[in-house]
């Protein structure tokens, strides 16, 4: 299946958890966040959060700004 | 002499609250940050890169400098809303500055998209510190609904340009019960200790310190001028006159 990661389209294995999503990005331990179809997903539930064909996630952290 | 800045029910020493964009390197911005004497500073959400993460973070942890994400970059209140919830899932924090731009030419706040924003964004239970223009009805309407600070700009963002509209800043500080802090706009000292001396409780301000000549110094200076012009605003001016007034007695 496809879904959106960070703009970019990708090829996830069905049944591919936020969390493996957040590992595929190369995402820092501390200080990320992620939003899937444009809700917060909450770090306790990456595991168990399945990305669904089509979905948009995006995955964020803190750069030097303002 | 006492005089903490309060935010919110939390206290700061420093009323000099910065950025963290523009400057060339993480080293440079430590040295300008130390100078500055800050003690909360800004940082953006960005997409997570392959180029991994920028470091940022850790180097505020270890300064002890408290971390103020904002929703820069965001031009609708939806956008801004889910920012300001991811930025406090990554972060741990329920601050934010909240910024809502109507378009890259001038970055200038979308008072519409803002004040819907930080309505929902205090009803989420967010301590929301709003950048706004230096307009003394906006500004008071942001406070009236929860905001924790009033942030109007001097002048567009990045500009160096100063307070370009000193008395609607006046206006602003005469009125609002919630801290105001110059947001923007600020190019030198100066302006800094002119934003203070307009009763502004903080200044914040990024590019004119990462961007000038010597960040480490403009830091110190900037430092120096916000407690100037506090202690001036303190003292109370002198009015002023048309005509000389002698200050040595009459022979």
């Amino acid at each position: 299946m496809k879904a959106q990661v960070n703009g970019t389209s990708r090829d996830l294995a069905d049944g591919t958890s936020v969390a493996a999503v957040v590992t595929l990005v190369g995402a820092p331990e501390k200080g990320v966040a992620v939003a899937l179809d444009g809700a917060v997903v909450p770090r306790a539930l990456w595991d168990r959060t399945i990305v669904p064909d089509g979905g948009v996630v995006e995955v964020l952290t803190a750069v030097q700004g303002g | 002499m006492d005089d903490p800045l309060i935010i919110a029910g939390r206290e700061f020493r420093s009323r000099l609250i910065t950025g963290t964009g523009g400057a060339a390197n993480l080293s440079v911005l430590e040295r300008a940050l130390v100078a500055s004497g800050t003690e909360l500073t800004t940082v953006a959400m960005r997409r997570v890169d392959a180029a991994g993460q920028t470091g940022v973070l850790e180097l505020l942890r270890r300064l002890g400098i408290e971390v103020l994400p904002n929703t820069a970059g965001c031009r609708t209140s939806a956008e801004a809303v889910l920012t300001a919830q991811l930025a406090r899932e990554a972060l741990e924090t329920n601050w934010v500055k909240l910024e809502v731009v109507h378009d890259e030419e001038t970055l200038l706040p979308d008072p519409v998209e803002l004040l819907d924003a930080a309505e929902r964004l205090v009803n989420d239970g967010f301590v929301v510190l709003p950048y706004t223009n230096d307009d003394p009805v906006l500004a008071l309407k942001l406070q009236d609904i929860g905001c924790a600070t009033v942030m109007p700009l001097g002048s567009p963002i990045g500009t160096g340009l100063g307070i370009r509209n000193p008395h609607n800043i006046e206006l602003i500080t005469s009125r609002a019960s919630v801290p105001v802090v110059l947001d923007a706009g600020i190019g030198t000292a100066s302006d800094a200790a002119l934003a203070m001396e307009l009763g502004c409780s903080a200044v914040l301000l990024a590019t004119a310190v990462t961007r000038a000549q010597d960040p480490e110094r403009m830091g110190a200076a900037m430092r120096c001028a916000v407690e100037g012009g506090r202690l001036a605003r303190l003292a109370g001016r002198i009015p002023q006159r048309f005509w000389a007034q002698a200050s040595s007695p009459g022979l």
